[in-house]
């Protein structure tokens, strides 16, 4: 009997399977489908201060083994999420969910954060310095060392619950990113997010997705996510919770073996409403195929010798 | 919703890029007509949402026009099975039509109208639609319509067929209580500032996952922020907003 269990900052994950903000919602249309106690938990949909339309259509744009996408942070806000989606959540998760939450200023962050820390249904705060697809806020704290440590300074004054900074991938150097977060107080660190691209419709000759660029997720950009995993978890002692191009079983080890303690799943979750259950099905299979019987036992065992 | 897999029973053309494929599966989550189904292919990372033209016991009809990869690839296939999301999108209510119901189509937004025809037929309505195409060579599905018992008109933009000029030109001589439409955004708009009546309008975008998650075909009603995917495609003419 393989153990698929892992510590999360201080709370115990059943298994690391964790679907990421943006592709899960606020958890309910997912229910329908299956019961999504089985999780390890989720990462619900981005949210901000004030409620958000997000950009214009297309936000969408297919590519090789992946997709684009520039939703641009569509939420309802932070109150309704408090007093509207997380009591329909409620009916149909028991566990701790990952509230992720972004901003245009410091203080945003942080008031958004302050309201959540309120939440007993929310476990962790994954602050998302990553989001490429809004002007004037999100990657523009993940891109500078400074402000990566400014906002968790900022997040970490005003709660008690773990803080995982989530980090774009559209950097120079994200190791000297993520000790930022470290040495302002993170507890975690995730990534990575979407990397920015961009795809031309031949017909139209112009970009096809309405805000031009937009983020790039999917099975294409897991090379570079365990790169990047295998990075900064050598350089910090926070857990990191690895993400980016995840789609199955296999890719969860990998992600593991590179220094994830949990995984996140995202554009695979849009394709395959099933495919977190799938993952979950598959783990101890997996497990059993490469002679792994403790799940945590694995975590970083690609750095050693 | 529900994902399944179906079996292509026919795939067969209509016109020279417009094709018609027939599925066998479990269909038990089609519960509206205006609905739309979400195919996976291979080698293919999204889906590609296509519209029921109709659903009959075990068997989807879909008809589509071949214009990028995903349709050319299954415009190609002659048998197989296919991984379908099925039962997507709020469809339309035929509740509110009244008794002369009119239903306008454009070139691609017309198979939809032939499962909503049926419903209403099947619910006794007197029942009148207008299918708009470019060419006589792009026509299809006069006749089936007509076989349904259905009023039809058919314009042409070239006047090759029918009436000459676009789906507005025969809606002023005809009497309608309703209007049921689906076509390209710019038909929609003509019909919703021609259309004296209430009505249900059908709406395209990009799509992401085509099942409420991922926010990526989000649109501003006068009643909220809606998915096309989900809260859609259908939308009522009174919470539109152009």
């Amino acid at each position: 009997m393989v153990n698929t269990k892992v510590d999360l900052c201080g709370i115990t994950l059943d298994n690391p399977i964790i679907p990421a903000s943006g592709t899960f919602g606020f958890g309910y249309e997912f229910a329908e489908l299956y019961d999504i106690n089985i999780l390890g938990t989720f990462s619900f949909k981005g949210t901000t201060k004030e409620p958000r339309f997000g950009n214009p259509t297309p936000r969408i744009a297919e590519c090789s083994s992946g997709m684009i996408n520039a939703v641009g942070l569509q939420n309802p806000g932070v109150e309704k999420v408090i007093s509207e989606e997380l009591p329909k959540l409620k009916k149909c998760f028991d566990k701790k969910v990952m509230a992720n939450v972004s901003g245009f200023s410091v203080d945003e962050y942080a008031y958004t954060c302050e309201k959540l820390d309120k939440c007993e249904q929310v476990g962790w705060l994954e602050v998302n310095i990553s989001c490429p697809n809004v002007h004037g806020g999100g990657m523009s704290f993940g891109t500078d060392p400074e402000a990566a440590y400014e906002v968790t300074k900022a997040v970490k004054s005003v709660t008690k619950k773990p803080v995982i900074l989530k980090l774009s991938p559209n950097v120079t150097d994200i190791v000297a990113i993520a000790k930022a977060c470290e040495k302002g107080g993170a507890d975690g660190i995730s990534l990575i997010n979407t990397m920015l691209g961009m795809r031309i419709d031949l017909n139209r000759k112009k970009p096809i997705i309405a805000n031009k660029m937009g983020g790039f997720s999917g099975k294409a950009i897991f090379p570079v996510a365990v790169r990047m995993v295998y990075q900064v978890s050598s350089a910090v002692d926070v857990p990191v919770i690895g993400m980016g191009g995840v789609s199955c079983a296999d890719d969860v080890i990998e992600m593991m073996l590179a220094g994830a303690t949990a995984v996140e799943v995202g554009a695979q979750n849009l394709v395959d409403p099933f495919a977190c259950k799938t993952i979950i099905e598959e783990l101890p299979k997996a497990m059993e195929k490469y002679r792994i019987e403790n799940l945590k036992d694995i975590i970083g065992a690609a750095h050693n010798g | 919703m529900k994902q399944s897999l179906f079996q292509i029973t026919e795939n067969v053309h209509l016109t020279e890029n417009v094709m018609r494929m027939r599925l066998k599966g479990d269909t038990n989550a089609i519960t509206a007509s205006g609905q739309f189904i979400n195919i996976k292919l291979d080698g293919l990372f999204l889906r590609r949402p296509i519209s029921v033209c109709d659903c009959e016991g075990d068997t989807v009809t879909i008809i589509y026009k071949v214009v990028g990869k995903g349709t050319e690839q299954m415009s190609k296939m002659s048998s197989g099975t296919l991984d379908i999301l099925t039962g997507l999108g709020n469809g339309y209510d035929t509740s509110l039509s009244g008794e002369k119901p009119l239903l306008i189509g454009g070139g691609v937004g017309v198979p939809p109208m032939y499962l909503l025809a049926k419903k209403l037929i099947g619910e006794g309505k007197d029942v009148s639609v207008i299918l708009g195409f470019n060419t006589k060579n792009e026509v299809f599905y006069e006749e089936e319509f007509k076989a349904l018992g259905c009023k039809v008109g058919v314009t042409t933009v070239d006047g090759s067929h029918g009436t000459k000029g676009f789906v507005t030109a025969l809606m002023e001589n005809t009497d309608y209580t309703y209007t049921f439409c689906c076509g390209p955004e710019p038909m929609l708009k003509a019909v919703f500032n021609t259309s004296k009546t209430s009505g249900q309008y059908s709406f395209e975008e990009r799509m992401g996952c085509g099942f409420g998650a991922c926010m990526g075909c989000s649109c501003k009603t006068v009643t909220g922020y809606k998915r096309i995917c989900k809260e859609g495609p259908v939308l009522c003419k009174e919470e539109i907003l152009w």
